[in-house]
């Protein structure tokens, strides 16, 4: 359904900006030679685990860790090498050959400030820029759009950032103008949502999980008639095909904007359905079928992006990581530290960039978790200085307010 | 168990009312009753204005010109293009409504990516005027229902417009109509008598379209004798079952006929003879049964319109349709199977004021059992929807996603697949809860991440939360999924 906002929300006024439409400026074409980067940034809502995305094989206590659930580089499926101590989620072979190829990287043991363990809070930090949950109205990405210069390249084609969804993502809101677009499908509630449904169900109203149940079987019914694969599992909700084009229509909507000569250079977007409570599926099953829609997002910016690719960056980050054993439900809680994903022809890629902290019992942060070595503001600073080109000074103030102390990251890009 | 006051008062907006906003609980928890009370007295009640909206008389012509335009524009379009002969010409030019979603960009050429943007033909055609009457009805009654403060008395009105329900799948004249028809029938008897609204609704047009009484001619009047027999049953037949007695109970089927005759003649002035009266309602005496009638054990002389008149203004006061409306009143408000205390009470005081309706809500409110059932009923999918964007806050910018939705949970609005009504039963809604979940989901998407989800369930249930539902929502992976865990959880999905 389509909505206005009007409880009295702190959040009211950036959908007010969402709508706006402020495609201020006018575009020029000027731009022939010189630079002309691009920087779309996927928030992955719901905590992605970052150990099965990449995991460290070459670690000694690896094994130990996450038994016959941690990716390997042997067995039927085996995980795919990265640099000998990491190896990547086999459900990402675009994302591979792209690290291949110098393409890609990958920061591990990266986290954002927070150190708690609410996903609505870790969101609002990790798109905020702020060290504290709950207070911004505004987000790091279009704050470092606002802290440009005039006569910065990136402003040259548009002064918008561009956003997909019917809500602008907090780390794009703010004073730069917004270019919303909105994919003409959403995506279905996933099977995550309606097993959460039906847990509250199976737990206060059974006659309500009855229905449910009910009308689940039947749609798995009907969704392995559509599919002939026999991969169709039990999804009542969003089904695996639904999400890959969901995940790729959006994603490569989005760098078609990006790669107009004169739209938008900066833009973000969001994919929910990280949150890996129970039968986290890492290798066949929920995770795998996530990573490889989200291979296929970045498959698909690579395509839409045309000869624009080899000036972007793509960046895919989350909330936080997840508990670093595996929990008593085959799945993973909420933890700490995780992967951030970079992908783009800009990158001097081909790296693994990490601070290792281990996952030996005693180097777990809290003795749960993947201890941060990494402060994710400092990839983000890199990419923004030396790809955006945003100034040193505004992002230790306005974009990443209080982080003087966090220095960029260097040479994550080709250019700089 | 005694239940908090504060308890009582979500209570009220869920079972009485179109749900809560913000503050909502909190504003009337010190006398919930007293609040509901309050809401039957406001001045003006049951009402809304909106001049925009266009009297049943003048939307019957505005449908009836719209269609003898289009007609002639066909008939050009065959004389000059006589290849295309039988090809409807195009209803408009003029462009689609724009963006469907708010933050979408006004110039749909945009809203595409690019390389898309010219994909895609004009879009369709501008609907109808029967269809813009419809939409802009639904859009008044969807807006009085998120207004309200409460929403009692926005509640009786559906209640109301269900009991004495018309389709506007009849065709252009009732959808044409539809809105019009609760404005002029239903809103303005809805805290008055039941035999006044019971006249409002039978000599309205749109029921007159709807149940054929428009077509109905008495055999022995003079149109039919000059045109052959053409009595139509439908009108009578469920203003009796339906409307008043309730089904299977005192009248027969020589009541049903006799009754049929006594309302032969209750139809509308013809458009073409009255461009500036057309459609509105007329007693044609041409087409009126001579001669008393027998209805439900009293004889009836004839006397034009009266005879109908005298004969609904009995049967409204009948003890078995007090009985009948009571069981649907209870049924509506309180549980599929309600106590029976609280149905007899209801109809002994139907009886007492003569069918005064505001008195029967207030015995709702004041009755223990009225509060003391189960919250085990399951809402129906309009009540659902409203409640959702009350919770929060939200106010479609576009009506035409709300009106869907309402299709997808099948309960389309001012379509009713029979006389009968929808259903208050909660079984016959369950097996669209998988529907509701695409619906939540929807909406949880394009507001999920501009709402705090504790706060919402704070002013959505507040001191009805479980503490399951508490921890689910706080658990959610993200906003949007936190909504939409909310909208469907069993304390927001039951009243």
């Amino acid at each position: 359904m389509a909505i206005n906002i009007h409880a009295p929300s702190r959040r009211e006024l950036l959908l007010a900006s969402g709508a706006l439409f402020a495609w201020a400026g006018m575009p020029k074409l000027a731009r022939a030679e010189g630079r002309d980067p691009r920087l779309l940034v996927i928030v992955l809502r719901g905590a992605l685990d970052g150990l099965a995305t990449a995991a460290p094989v070459g670690d000694p206590d690896w094994i130990r860790l996450r038994g016959d659930k941690a990716l390997k580089l042997e067995g039927p499926t085996p995980a795919l090498p990265l640099d000998g101590f990491f190896a990547l989620n086999p459900a990402m072979p675009n994302l591979h050959r792209l690290y291949r190829s110098g393409q890609a990287t990958i920061v591990h043991a990266a986290a954002t400030p927070y150190r708690e363990r609410s996903h609505f809070d870790g969101q609002d930090v990790l798109e905020s820029g702020l060290t504290q949950p709950g207070v911004a109205d505004t987000g790091w990405l279009n704050r470092a759009l606002a802290a440009l210069a005039p006569e910065s390249e990136v402003l040259a084609h548009s002064r918008a950032a561009f956003a997909v969804g019917p809500v602008t993502p907090l780390i794009v809101r703010g004073p730069a103008p917004i270019l919303p677009w909105t994919p003409p499908r959403l995506p279905p509630a996933t099977d995550d949502t309606v097993m959460r449904l039906l847990d509250l169900y199976r737990h206060t109203d059974l006659a309500l999980a009855r229905v449910l149940e009910e009308r689940m079987g039947l749609a798995a019914i009907v969704r392995a008639g559509d599919m002939d694969t026999g991969q169709a599992k039990a999804n009542p909700g969003g089904g695996v095909a639904q999400v890959r084009s969901y995940f790729a229509e959006s994603a490569g909507a989005a760098a078609k904007f990006l790669a107009q000569p004169d739209g938008p250079r900066i833009g973000a977007l969001a994919f929910d359905g990280w949150d890996t409570h129970a039968d986290e599926g890492e290798v066949s099953g929920r995770l795998a079928n996530l990573l490889g829609a989200l291979d296929g997002a970045i498959a698909a910016v690579e395509t839409q992006m045309g000869g624009a690719w080899r000036e972007t960056v793509v960046a895919l980050v989350t909330e936080f990581g997840r508990t670093a054993r595996i929990n008593g439900t085959q799945g993973t809680d909420h933890g700490t530290a995780t992967v951030a994903l970079l992908a783009g022809g800009a990158l001097k890629g081909g790296r693994v960039i990490a601070d290792w902290p281990g996952v030996a019992e005693a180097k777990l942060y809290e003795n749960r978790d993947l201890m941060a070595t990494t402060d994710l503001r400092a990839v983000m600073k890199g990419l923004l200085r030396d790809h955006v080109r945003v100034r040193d000074d505004a992002l230790a103030t306005s974009v990443f307010p209080d982080s003087a102390g966090v220095k960029p990251m260097t040479g994550l890009v080709v250019s700089a | 168990m005694a239940i908090s006051p504060s308890h009582e008062s979500a209570l009220a907006l869920h079972r009485f009312g179109m749900g809560p906003r913000v503050g909502s609980i909190a504003a009337i928890a010190s006398d919930p009753r007293g609040a509901l009370m309050a809401d039957l007295d406001r001045p003006g009640a049951g009402g809304f204005a909106n001049p925009d909206l266009l009297t049943s008389g003048e939307a019957a012509r505005a449908m009836f010109d719209f269609r003898q335009e289009r007609k002639a524009a066909r008939l050009a379009a065959r004389a000059t293009e006589p290849q295309s002969a039988g090809a409807s010409a195009p209803e408009s030019s003029s462009a689609p409504p724009s963006a469907i979603t708010p933050n979408a960009s006004p110039d749909t050429s945009m809203s595409a990516p690019p390389g898309q943007a010219a994909s895609k033909p004009a879009g369709n055609p501008a609907p109808g005027v029967p269809q813009q009457l419809y939409l802009e009805e639904a859009r008044g009654r969807i807006e009085a229902a998120l207004g309200g403060d409460i929403g009692f008395v926005e509640r009786l009105v559906w209640f109301w417009s269900n009991h004495f329900c018309i389709s506007a799948d009849k065709g252009p004249a009732v959808r044409s109509l539809c809105g019009a028809f609760e404005r002029e029938a239903i809103r303005p008897h809805v805290l008055g008598r039941f035999g006044d609204m019971l006249l409002a609704v039978e000599s309205h047009p749109a029921m007159l379209f709807y149940l054929d009484n428009v077509r109905s001619i008495g055999p022995d009047s003079i149109a039919g004798r000059n045109r052959g027999a053409g009595l139509n049953e439908n009108l009578a037949r469920e203003i009796l079952e339906l409307h008043t007695l309730g089904v299977r109970t005192v009248y027969t089927q020589d009541d049903v006929t006799s009754f049929a005759k006594v309302i032969t003649g209750w139809s509308i002035v013809p458009f073409k003879q009255d461009p500036i009266h057309g459609g509105e309602f007329a007693f044609n005496e041409r087409m009126h049964e001579p001669g008393a009638q027998t209805v439900v054990g009293k004889t009836y002389p004839d006397g034009g319109v009266e005879q109908g008149r005298a004969v609904l203004t009995d049967i409204a006061r009948h003890p078995i349709t007090a009985k009948h409306v009571a069981t649907k009143l209870a049924t509506h408000f309180v549980a599929d199977a309600p106590p029976q205390a609280l149905v007899d009470r209801l109809a002994k005081r139907f009886l007492e004021t003569q069918g005064d309706l505001k008195e029967l809500a207030k015995v709702l409110v004041t009755s223990k059992e009225a509060w003391d059932a189960p919250r085990d009923k399951l809402k129906r999918p309009g009540e659902w929807i409203v409640g959702a964007l009350r919770a929060v806050g939200a106010a479609p910018p576009d009506i035409r996603p709300v009106i869907q939705a309402h299709n997808m949970l099948g309960e389309p609005l001012w379509r009713p697949p029979a006389p009968k009504g929808f259903s208050d039963d909660s079984a016959e809604w369950m097996p669209g809860l998988a529907e509701r979940l695409d619906v939540a989901n929807q909406l949880a998407r394009r507001v999920g991440s501009l709402v705090e989800p504790d706060a919402v369930v704070d002013t959505a249930l507040g001191p009805l939360a479980s503490d399951e539902t508490r921890q689910t929502v706080k658990r959610a992976e993200s906003r949007p999924q936190a909504l939409a865990l909310l909208l469907m959880a069993p304390e927001f999905q039951r009243r």
